[in-house]
């Protein structure tokens, strides 16, 4: 059924950490290994060891430079950074990709908010893809079907696996705890906590699709030049460099060295 | 957006087709034509809907299981699209039958067929109009422009099956105009409906905005992915121009010169039907490019 369900008690979803992603494509590898055999059909790769690979995805890392502005609202380049950006399903609440869809294939559960396609029931017209302002489904070129982030649903009821790994694979495996799962329907859940706490925010407001995942953006980094934070006690490391106020041998050069010019 | 041959073939000739069955409808209708000397003409429309309808089916990944997109008509354009046309075709294909066995069913009937044709190539219209991440699509002048089109190869093929009715021409010519006035005017829009018009750039893309200029770095992967096939398709665009002129010479200026020698030869068939294929080869050209030319916002996630 196409039709969205009414907002659902349960909302679970993903917090993406920017300021903590170190752009090593674990959650990538991994979440291929986990849905190549689990939920539906594979995710075929097509001339894998060809001239020109290709292959589906449900999560991909991009990476972006990023110059932070200052508090006058002025681009700071010496604040500039690597801000590595992964992007998978949002499980939107308001999804346009499920009321698109002409078969009843793609649809958003009642129970917990995860947008989830039938793939027995999919045609492969490609519509929910292109209803999609965050490219977060890929048509599988072998099956004809469409793919796209399940949030791991068999694995976090699944009841063999240890409590642990209870939890999307792109979570399980993020070495550098970037990733976290959760309720976000329930504010006094860690994911809203982290989220109220960091000001996490939706991509692209403007498309209206309202997503349940939000991402963390970067803080500022300390010892550097506060960026917008209107932390006032950190230090330029810009100004330190013009003007340098080393002691001991270094300042006694840095001193005799200036009496020379 | 990727330009789907099938996809082309399907929105001009079944949009065609569903322009002459909505005027044969009016003009039996209006009592003007009767099913059992004209059934011809229906077979002429009916035959170019169903088979553009057929070769949409061609694009799908698993078109054996398409009768499910007959199911979904409360949320889904697409689903009112299929549902609209079978509705139309059958209703119109039945009445058509029984004009030949003889049978006479109210006149009524040509205006309900008439409103259900401009319904199916709107619903055709708003599988790409509803989608606000393609700006240049969504705007009420896609349908207006489908619409327009629909009516003035509708309105050709018309003057062709009919070349000894002069007034039709003039109003051939009339059609002619308003739909390329409409595509125009889309046009003008599209020069301004970029990507970023809705509001969405890369730093909204990212979650980044109001804290940093954000521009893309390195892209995911080394080769290209379905995303990128599918929605950051940019040959098209390069040679927008000089295929804007070919989809104007061969789709308005080609069939109105065709026309008015039609007009001026008292009516003829071979020139009406080098009309049609003018006209129809030209909105080939003017299809592909509102597919080529449409930008999707996942682009700004690949550095445009």
């Amino acid at each position: 059924m196409t039709m969205l369900p009414i907002e659902p008690t349960k909302k679970l979803g993903l917090v993406i950490d920017l300021d903590i992603c170190v752009g090593c494509h674990a959650c990538a590898v991994n979440c291929k290994e986990w849905n190549t055999g689990g939920y539906g059909n594979s995710l075929s790769d097509q001339e894998p060891f060809g001239a020109d690979p290709a292959g589906t995805w449900l999560n991909r890392i991009h990476s972006f430079e990023a110059v932070p502005f200052d508090d006058a609202g002025q681009p700071a380049p010496q604040d500039a950074r690597i801000v590595h950006f992964p992007k998978s399903c949002l499980h939107c609440d308001d999804a346009p990709c499920v009321t698109v869809c002409p078969t009843g294939a793609s649809y958003k559960r009642s129970e917990d908010g995860i947008v989830l396609v039938n793939e027995d029931a999919c045609i492969g017209c490609g519509l929910c893809a292109w209803a999609c302002a965050y490219g977060a489904r890929e048509m599988d070129a072998e099956a004809g079907v469409m793919k796209k982030c399940t949030l791991c649903v068999d694995r976090i009821y699944n009841e063999n696996l240890p409590e642990e790994d209870r939890q999307p694979a792109c979570v399980r495996s993020c070495p550098a705890n970037a990733r976290h799962f959760g309720d976000l329907a329930d504010p006094s859940s860690d994911v809203s906590k982290m989220v109220a706490k960091r000001g996490g925010v939706d991509l692209m407001p403007e498309q209206g699709n309202r997503p349940v995942n939000k991402y963390l953006p970067p803080r500022p980094k300390s010892g550097t030049h506060a960026c917008g934070s209107g932390q006032s006690d950190q230090v330029s490391l810009l100004k330190m460099a013009e003007t340098p106020q080393a002691a001991g041998f270094v300042g006694w050069l840095d001193k005799a060295l200036s009496k020379l010019d | 957006m990727h330009p789907a041959k099938s996809v082309i073939f399907f929105t001009t000739i079944s949009g065609a087709g569903f322009g002459l069955i909505a005027l044969l409808a009016l003009t039996a209708g209006m009592g003007h034509i009767s099913w059992d000397k004209s059934w011809e003409l229906a077979a002429v429309g009916l035959g170019l809907s169903i088979s553009g309808l057929i070769s949409s089916v061609f694009h799908l990944g698993n078109p054996q299981r398409a009768w499910r997109a007959f199911t979904q008509w409360q949320s889904s354009w697409l689903s009112r699209e299929g549902v609209l046309a079978v509705i139309t075709c059958g209703l119109f294909g039945l009445w058509v039958l029984a004009g030949m066995a003889g049978y006479v069913l109210p006149n009524m009937l040509g205006y309900v067929v008439a409103g259900l044709c401009v319904l199916t190539v709107f619903a055709t219209a708003m599988i790409y109009a509803q989608l606000r991440p393609v700006p240049r699509w969504h705007t009420w002048l896609t349908p207006a422009s489908y619409l327009g089109f629909s009516l003035s190869s509708g309105m050709l093929l018309m003057v062709m099956l009919h070349p000894h009715y002069n007034g039709m021409a003039g109003g051939a010519l009339g059609c002619l105009a308003i739909a390329w006035t409409v595509k125009v005017l889309w046009w003008m829009r599209a020069a301004k409906a970029d990507v970023r018009s809705g509001g969405s750039d890369t730093a909204t893309a990212t979650g980044l905005a109001g804290y940093a200029d954000v521009r893309l770095f390195e892209k995911p992967h080394m080769t290209k992915n379905y995303l990128m096939k599918e929605m950051v398709f940019a040959v098209g665009r390069k040679h927008m121009q000089k295929l804007r002129l070919i989809a104007l010479v061969l789709g308005a200026a080609a069939p109105a010169a065709f026309l008015g020698f039609s007009l001026i030869a008292g009516g003829n068939v071979l020139v009406m039907v080098f009309a049609v294929a003018a006209h129809l080869a030209g909105l080939f050209v003017e299809r592909w490019l509102f597919f080529a030319e449409a930008e999707h916002v996942v682009s700004l996630y690949y550095g445009r």
